[in-house]
């Protein structure tokens, strides 16, 4: 296993610059989730890694070797496709050990290793299967352990759930996760799914636009976003967005009220700043001793024990509040809500946090 | 699911078209075991006892140059599958695959030979093929046939190719394989239909091509077949039981082509690759 370090990574397609200054350090044996909205490069960084598509400018380095201008094979990884890609032609014993076979390893050594792969992905009674006679779940498994037989130095994984239904999802990313566990493997993964990245990584990095916005771990990325784009992305349903401004005391929310905040030094009097809350922290006809909001239910979604609220605020802000069993509140009913004071992100004028 | 009726149309067009199409054989075939004065007298007439007569095919056998004739056809045959079917499946693969200056321009230049007749170029090819000492040779045959049927075989080929998922050819580029085992070990066995279309297409004007073999191997004992029968029709005297049955008897190998090459025409055969 080894680290991948990617240094002010650049790629362009023509005029379009896909990747902006890329810097990405994977740990040895660490599991790194890279995700992000569609087009914002996390597929490109991962191919790039792999060596499928050329870089415009910057260096990547898989265990202290600059792979640059090495080709996919010579870089020592192993990557898992969105569609399986599994070759057709062969059986399943075959494709886990068709990499091996050029590589000029011994067939014992083949047989034995994709023995052992087999084993770990219970894949054994179906070595002598076509992947057309497999389901979406097994042919998954087989491009794992088509990755796993070539002891690689780094897992690259390529959107590997998105084609699975949802029960199946679930338990392949638990296998995922142990898989991790067993092998000790450095992993890339993308997805687009924020809860896969919150289950299964060390490290998520969010991808926008070709730029990281920012990296760190899970809980870290919940609990202190960067920026309003994280905060919005990370997190399920997403982080309610109030417009405000800053007043010497707190933060002025117009229609929707004052609160009372310590702000940092940085913060003018009178500059427009973004109030980010979480559903979780806005209590339903709390009493929390900071803001009380006076709101009009629009709907209410319910999950069983817990479900979420739908509301107008008086600014006209739309904002969504967690419940937690049934609080008995209907479309149109009159209620107020309370902003959990420690858990309030603020955000500056150019998007980027200030407490 | 279609109406009867309409299904039913579209067969009873077909097989008159089947009826049609097979009509002449069926005629080679019957006359070729009558005798001369069956032929004439009643051609329409399958063989009968009292009109069977095998002396064309014993004309044919005992023809000490005939098997050659055959020969030389099924070298050319098979030898200009074989050279189409490669580069043809090789350029295919580039043309589809790689990007590089000229790409377009190159795709199109071949795809003129799709639309002009090779035969126009009979006169340079024979002034070509005589510079080269290649008169009377299969080697001629088989390298103007190649190239007359090449600008098809990229075509339909590099399509085909064009429908391989990429994440297989990237699968395969991490699994380490260089450029030519992807090429044989992915590309070649999952593009086996198209190859097999690609070889009937090319097999049956080849065969029975009878220009070029008079053009550029008419004598030295390098004629092919259909050349090879014209030594039967004199310009007084025809002997028509032998050249029916070597007519006949120049069925079998192409047919034979055929029923390898159309085992091939399995259909889906990607199914499975990916999602």
């Amino acid at each position: 296993m080894a680290e991948v370090r990617i240094e002010k990574l650049r790629k362009s397609f023509g005029a379009v610059e896909v990747l902006k200054d890329i810097d990405l350090t994977v740990e040895d044996g660490a599991f790194v989730v890279l995700v992000g909205p569609s087009g914002c490069g996390k597929s490109t960084l991962l191919r790039s890694i792999a060596g499928l598509e050329p870089v415009s400018d910057g260096i990547i380095t898989i265990g202290g070797r600059k792979v640059n201008d090495l080709a996919p094979a010579q870089r020592e990884i192993a990557m898992v496709f969105q569609s399986y890609a599994l070759y057709p032609h062969m059986d399943v014993a075959a494709n886990m050990g068709f990499g091996l076979r050029f590589a000029g390893t011994p067939k014992a050594e083949i047989a034995a290793r994709v023995a052992e792969a087999a084993r770990i992905l219970q894949l054994e009674p179906l070595l002598k299967r076509r992947p057309r006679e497999l389901s979406g779940g097994q042919r998954q498994r087989v491009a794992i352990g088509r990755a796993i037989v070539r002891k690689p130095q780094v897992f690259l994984f390529d959107e590997p759930l998105s084609n699975l239904d949802a029960a199946l999802r679930i338990n392949t990313r638990v296998e995922i996760a142990k898989l991790h566990k067993l092998l000790a493997a450095t992993i890339v993964y993308v997805t687009h799914d924020q809860v896969e990245a919150m289950t299964l990584a060390d490290k998520i990095v969010v991808m926008n636009q070709g730029r990281v916005e920012q990296q760190g771990k899970p809980l870290e990325l919940y609990y202190r976003p960067a920026n309003l784009f994280v905060a919005g992305f990370i997190g399920s349903p997403a982080m309610n967005f109030l417009p405000g401004k800053v007043t010497p005391g707190g933060v002025d929310l117009g229609a929707d009220g004052a609160l009372a905040l310590p702000l940092p030094a940085g913060a003018v009097p009178g500059s427009a700043v973004t109030l980010g809350v979480r559903p979780e922290h806005m209590r339903i006809a709390g009493t929390a001793d900071g803001l009380r909001i006076d709101a009009t239910v629009e709907l209410v979604e319910r999950l069983g024990e817990m479900g979420y609220v739908h509301l107008r605020l008086p600014s006209g802000a739309v904002a969504i509040a967690e419940i937690r069993g049934d609080v008995g509140l209907g479309t149109g009913d009159r209620t107020s809500v309370a902003l959990d004071p420690a858990h309030l992100h603020l955000f500056g004028a150019d998007g980027h946090r200030i407490a | 699911m279609r109406k009867p009726a309409s299904a039913f149309a579209v067969h009873a067009i077909l097989g008159l078209y089947t009826l049609l199409a097979i009509f002449p054989i069926v005629l080679v075939i019957m006359n070729s075991f009558k005798a001369k004065r069956a032929i004439f007298n009643t051609p329409l007439r399958p063989p009968l006892p009292e009109t069977f007569d095998p002396i064309g095919y014993s004309r044919v056998f005992g023809d000490s140059s005939l098997p050659f004739y055959y020969l030389n056809s099924i070298t050319v045959t098979v030898g200009t599958i074989f050279l189409t079917l490669l580069t043809g499946a090789m350029a295919a693969w580039a043309l589809s695959e790689y990007k590089f200056r000229w790409n377009t321009l190159l795709a199109l230049y071949l795809s003129i030979g799709i639309m002009v007749p090779i035969r126009l170029g009979s006169v340079a090819i024979i002034q070509l093929v005589a510079e080269m000492n290649l008169i009377n040779t299969l080697t001629a045959l088989v390298l103007v046939y190649t190239a007359q049927n090449l600008p098809l075989a990229v075509f339909i080929l590099s399509e085909f190719i064009a429908q391989i998922p990429r994440d297989l050819r990237e699968a395969a580029r991490c699994d380490g394989l260089s450029e030519y085992n992807i090429f044989l070990h992915i590309i070649l066995p999952l593009i086996r239909p198209a190859m097999a279309t690609v070889a009937v297409f090319t097999m049956i004007p080849v065969w029975n091509d009878l220009w070029f073999p008079l053009l550029l191997a008419p004598t030295g004992g390098k004629q092919t077949i259909t050349l090879g029968v014209q030594q039967f029709l004199g310009q007084y005297i025809t002997d028509w039981n032998a050249v029916l049955a070597a007519l006949s008897t120049a069925i079998v190998p192409v047919l034979v082509l055929y029923v390898i090459f159309s085992r091939q025409l399995i259909r889906g055969l990607t199914s499975g690759a990916v999602k």
